[in-house]
């Protein structure tokens, strides 16, 4: 089977400083990898890496349409939190719901807490569709029902075939193979 | 996964410069255009030689003003990141920028340049042909400020940065657009024109080569 994410012998560099080299990943359908490492070992590059934001200095990244949820918000601050979703995805209903924020649907997106920001993009990410999610510290900022929440998304896009990368300092639940960066 | 249209990203671009302060430019140009009888007495004759050229001075620093938001708000928020992953080119975002700050900036500059014309004493043909070349020039002019914009998004004063750049590459759209004004006849027209549409069809492949330069 086609895998929906492949690294093969990347390396990338940041400032002269080598983050990983000749780096191999393999991410097929269902699958879900937790990226683990000290701060600056080159988690959030890799997942931008593999968002196609940022280019490996050596190495080859193949993958299919992603989905990224990171510490930027990408939702204009002035309209209600359901009309910013839907301008990234006309379906985003059932995500809004799944995330728990159906009744902030009509509260200006600048009016929400960081902890509701942070479902807000990981409801962005259901909602696109994209079956490879690429996830920064998902759990900052969400409390336990955001967490269940979370889990259940990630449990469901996982059934439908999709598979998750997902960096973060906190354990994650459910089964995931782990990487450890910058060793 | 389909993103967002080009008509959705210019309605977006529209609705925020809008709800924004899309009259701070204008007010900016009436200002500077107030601040020439004062600096050159009220002579009628002076003023209505120099008056054309008065319009396009205002013109191009009140250009400069919307500079800083119309790039770096998106770029800083991850807007910009989002569009890629959603498979919008770059460079379909610069198009959409320049339409929608086009619509924005030009006709309140166009309906402002009225009243600019009588402080400055322009009699109505030469108002008409003033009016005729900011209308030729603002596109240009527009697609200029986005190419700036992306050039200078994220960068540590940005503002200052941007007004170096963008004021000497608007020079030629300057001196064609000042000598239509002031009656230097169709050809100056057809030159504003020229320049203008040049620097329309070049900025967004600027503007989206500088947005992914600018990826960190």
């Amino acid at each position: 089977m086609k895998p929906l994410l492949r690294f093969e012998a990347v390396t990338l560099r940041r400032g002269g400083r080598p983050l990983f080299e000749r780096l191999e990943l393999t991410l097929g359908p269902g699958e879900a990898l937790h990226l683990a490492g000290p701060n600056g070992s080159g988690k959030s590059s890799l997942l931008r890496l593999a968002a196609g934001l940022l280019r490996a200095e050596g190495g080859v990244v193949e993958r299919t349409s992603v989905a990224l949820a990171d510490d930027a918000l990408s939702l204009d601050r002035e309209l209600p939190l359901g009309k910013a979703l839907r301008f990234w995805a006309a379906g985003a209903d059932q995500a809004i719901e799944a995330m728990g924020l159906a009744r902030l649907a009509d509260v200006p997106v600048r009016l929400l807490s960081s902890g509701q920001a942070k479902r807000a993009t990981l409801a962005r990410v259901a909602a696109s569709g994209a079956p490879l999610w690429l996830l920064d510290e998902p759990l900052n900022g969400l409390d336990g029902d955001g967490v269940e929440r979370l889990d259940s998304l990630i449990a469901g896009h996982r059934a439908a075939g999709g598979a998750v990368l997902a960096a973060s300092h906190s354990a994650l639940n459910g089964d995931w193979a782990r990487l450890e960066l910058g060793q | 996964m389909s993103g967002p249209g080009l008509k959705r990203l210019i309605a977006r671009d529209v609705r925020r410069a809008v709800s924004g302060a899309a009259w701070l430019p204008i007010a900016f140009f009436l200002l500077v255009a107030t601040l020439v009888p004062f600096a050159v007495g009220p002579d009628a004759q002076l003023l209505g030689s120099i008056g054309g050229g008065a319009l396009w001075i205002a013109a191009l620093t009140a250009a400069l003003l919307p500079i800083e938001r119309l790039v770096e708000p998106d770029r800083a928020d991850g807007v910009l990141d989002q569009l890629a992953l959603h498979g919008v080119a770059e460079e379909s975002v610069a198009v959409a920028r320049v339409v929608a700050h086009w619509l924005t900036f030009a006709p309140p500059l166009l309906l402002a340049a009225v009243p600019g014309a009588i402080i400055l004493g322009l009699t109505p043909a030469a108002l008409r042909a003033a009016l005729v070349a900011l209308a030729v020039g603002t596109p240009g002019l527009a697609a200029l400020a986005v190419a700036v914009a992306a050039l200078t998004a994220g960068l540590p004063r940005a503002g200052g940065v941007a007004a170096i750049l963008l004021l000497p590459l608007a020079v030629p759209l300057l001196i064609f657009g000042a000598a239509a004004s002031g009656g230097g006849g169709s050809s100056a027209l057809l030159l504003e024109g020229a320049v203008s549409l040049l620097i329309v069809a070049g900025a967004p492949f600027v503007a989206g080569a500088a947005i992914r330069a600018g990826r960190t």
